[in-house]
């Protein structure tokens, strides 16, 4: 079985966002990258399904040698090899159809994603990769179980969850619940070093979209404090000020 | 030529968010001044397709065949895109639901089209430019992006804009593409679906806990509280890492983000992950015992005090308010 994992490069769950150049550009001074978290589960379940020689993980990203440590990260956790088309991610469109041409050169099972990048596509890139293959993709999936034949997945909707199987290729997007993500341990890390990482030089596409500007949202007024003992008085700023009950 | 809305429905019926989704594409529809034609995939009564008149919708593409009763992405985004190509739609608006993240970028690829998703206002359209400004870095900021082909994708995040109406009569016609067998490769074997709650993306309302609680068994003053107000549930990380709670009702930048009117948070600390996901809520209660809890910073109202106490209270408070 071979298990391709599509990894974003994003900055740190703790960082405070700030914008640059007329606030046109994300302000990476002081920021530290990491693997996309949502990716990590997805490799996290590869590297599971893949378990005792049941199969290889390959881990692809679209992006500069800026991001080679974040590759390196995930072949510390586990990954076998990888894979960085070389260009800077302009939008989803671009980098889907990056991987899908990729992805057209090997014969991959199954190619697992993140939910969404918790920078600014936001859950676009994993059905887009879908369509270009023409294969099945599930988005904001919970739970995977393959069967070395037929996967049998669960997907979030709204008040509730989908079952649903697949036999042959697919690709899903996973959320949290479907691995616990896996940490890299020493032998990982002095690995990570000498493991493939490919370079490969991306294609054309036509652009669709551009940020042309990024906006931060208003700061709230001061806290309104209500005494513990007042509770009914918070009631009735909800209702006859907030209008909200 | 005209817009296309895609009306997600679910055991028949339509949500708020699929009203939003149809007046939010009207007001597109009409600074455009063309004409706005949904469509409904599944087994839907007449009267409840009649209904998307109201909100602007003045045709209504039916698609009712057993095969495609439940959802299948595939085979839901051709059908789309072919309904997009027989309008001759250059705009496609679905609600950013978990199905509409499925459908939204397959649709997009199909049409060669640029998509937004998490749309939080109305395309502006100035000098011959289209940008719409949606959520991004999960939802620590938002970007305005701006879309240059000629089709177009837009995902709009369920409580930004509204149900506005604007009534037509809506001519209902059936619709039956061609969907190729391979697009039913994946099978859906089971819904499961709590009917009698509300379910937490779609929710005006949200009572949130976390670590404060203490423990799963006190979670009984947060399901009243959350159901005299007709409120959903959500909780923090730790809480439903713990399995407290479902996974399903974590919210921040790994769970689910939302922008209800009003989110009550109770011993939640308001860690800068959990902002991520809640501080697009348009009013903020925060109730904790710390008065110097960073949630605090970002809230509108908020009582410092032992949830144990203060809860209760509130609960006698608002069934006061409402006899
Ligand atoms: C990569 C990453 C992603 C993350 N994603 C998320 C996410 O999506 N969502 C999320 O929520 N977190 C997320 N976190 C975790 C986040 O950093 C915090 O740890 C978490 O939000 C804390 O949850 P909490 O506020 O419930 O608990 P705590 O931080 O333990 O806070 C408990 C609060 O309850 C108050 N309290 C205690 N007792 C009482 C009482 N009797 N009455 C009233 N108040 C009381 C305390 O004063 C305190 O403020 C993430 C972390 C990482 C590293
Ligand atoms: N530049 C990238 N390189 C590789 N994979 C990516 C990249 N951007 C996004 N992805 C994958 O697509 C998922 C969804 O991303 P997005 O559509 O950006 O929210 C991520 O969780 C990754 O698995």
């Amino acid at each position: 079985m071979k298990i391709l994992v599509c990894i974003s490069n994003v900055p740190d769950t703790t960082t405070k966002i700030t914008f640059t150049n007329d606030n046109t550009q994300f302000n990476t001074a002081g920021v530290q990258f990491i693997v996309n978290p949502y990716d990590e589960i997805a490799l996290s379940k590869a590297i599971e399904l893949c378990e005792g020689g049941k199969g290889t993980v390959t881990v692809i990203n679209v992006g500069d040698s800026s991001t080679d440590p974040t590759i390196r990260k995930a072949l510390a956790i586990g990954a076998d090899d990888a894979v960085r088309i070389n260009a800077a991610p302009r939008d989803a469109y671009f980098t889907a159809y990056q991987i899908a041409e990729y992805a057209k050169t090997d014969n991959f099972d199954m190619i697992l994603c993140g939910r969404e990048s918790i920078d600014y596509n936001g859950a676009q890139v994993a059905a887009m990769i879908g369509e270009f293959l023409d294969i099945p993709s599930i988005s904001i999936i919970k739970k995977l179980d393959f069967d070395g034949n037929t996967a049998t997945i669960e997907r979030e909707i709204e008040g509730g969850k989908e079952i649903l199987t697949v036999t042959g290729k697919f690709i899903a997007s996973c959320a949290e619940g479907v691995a616990e993500p896996k940490i890299p341990n020493m032998r990982g890390i002095m690995s990570a070093r000498t493991k493939p990482l490919q370079v490969i030089e991306a294609k054309e596409v036509a652009t669709v979209g551009k940020v042309i500007a990024f906006e931060t949202p208003a700061p709230r007024g001061a806290v309104k404090l209500v005494p513990a003992e007042e509770t009914e008085k918070l009631i009735d700023l909800l209702h006859s000020e907030a209008k909200v009950i | 030529m005209s817009v296309l809305v895609y009306v997600e429905q679910a055991d028949g019926k339509f949500k708020k968010s699929v009203y939003e989704a149809v007046s939010y594409a009207k007001a597109i529809a009409a600074q455009a001044e063309t004409t706005l034609t949904a469509i409904s995939i599944g087994n839907v009564d007449e009267s409840e397709l009649k209904e998307l008149g109201k909100y602007g919708a003045s045709k209504v593409l039916q698609v009712n065949t057993a095969q495609l009763k439940d959802f299948v992405n595939q085979a839901y985004a051709s059908i789309i895109a072919e309904a997009a190509k027989k309008e001759g739609a250059n705009l496609v608006v679905l609600s950013n639901s978990f199905s509409g993240k499925g459908l939204a970028p397959r649709i997009a690829v199909k049409l060669n089209a640029g998509l937004i998703d998490g749309a939080v206002e109305l395309p502006k359209t100035d000098g011959g430019t289209f940008s719409v400004k949606k959520t991004a870095f999960s939802g620590k900021a938002f970007a305005v992006t701006e879309l240059t082909s000629d089709a177009k994708v837009i995902a709009l995040n369920p409580n930004a804009f509204g149900v506005k109406e604007s009534p037509v009569d809506a001519v209902i016609e059936s619709f039956s593409p061609e969907v190729k067998s391979t697009d039913f490769a994946a099978v859906v074997k089971e819904i499961v679906r709590a009917t009698d709650k509300i379910s937490l993306p779609d929710a005006e309302l949200v009572v949130s806990a976390g670590r404060g609680l203490k423990g799963p068994e006190n979670w009984g003053m947060i399901e009243e509280l959350a159901s005299l107000l007709g409120a959903a549930t959500a909780c923090s990380k730790p809480v439903s890492d713990a399995d407290w709670r479902p996974h399903s009702e974590h919210v921040g930048q790994t769970g689910i983000a939302i922008s209800p009117n009003l989110y009550i948070a109770i011993g939640i600390s308001g860690a800068i992950q959990h902002l991520a996901g809640v501080s697009s809520s348009k009013v903020i209660v925060v109730i904790n015992k710390d008065p110097e809890a960073p949630f605090f910073k970002v809230a509108d109202y908020g009582i410092v005090g032992d949830a144990f106490e203060v809860v209760p209270k509130l609960i006698q408070a608002l069934k006061a308010h409402k006899a």
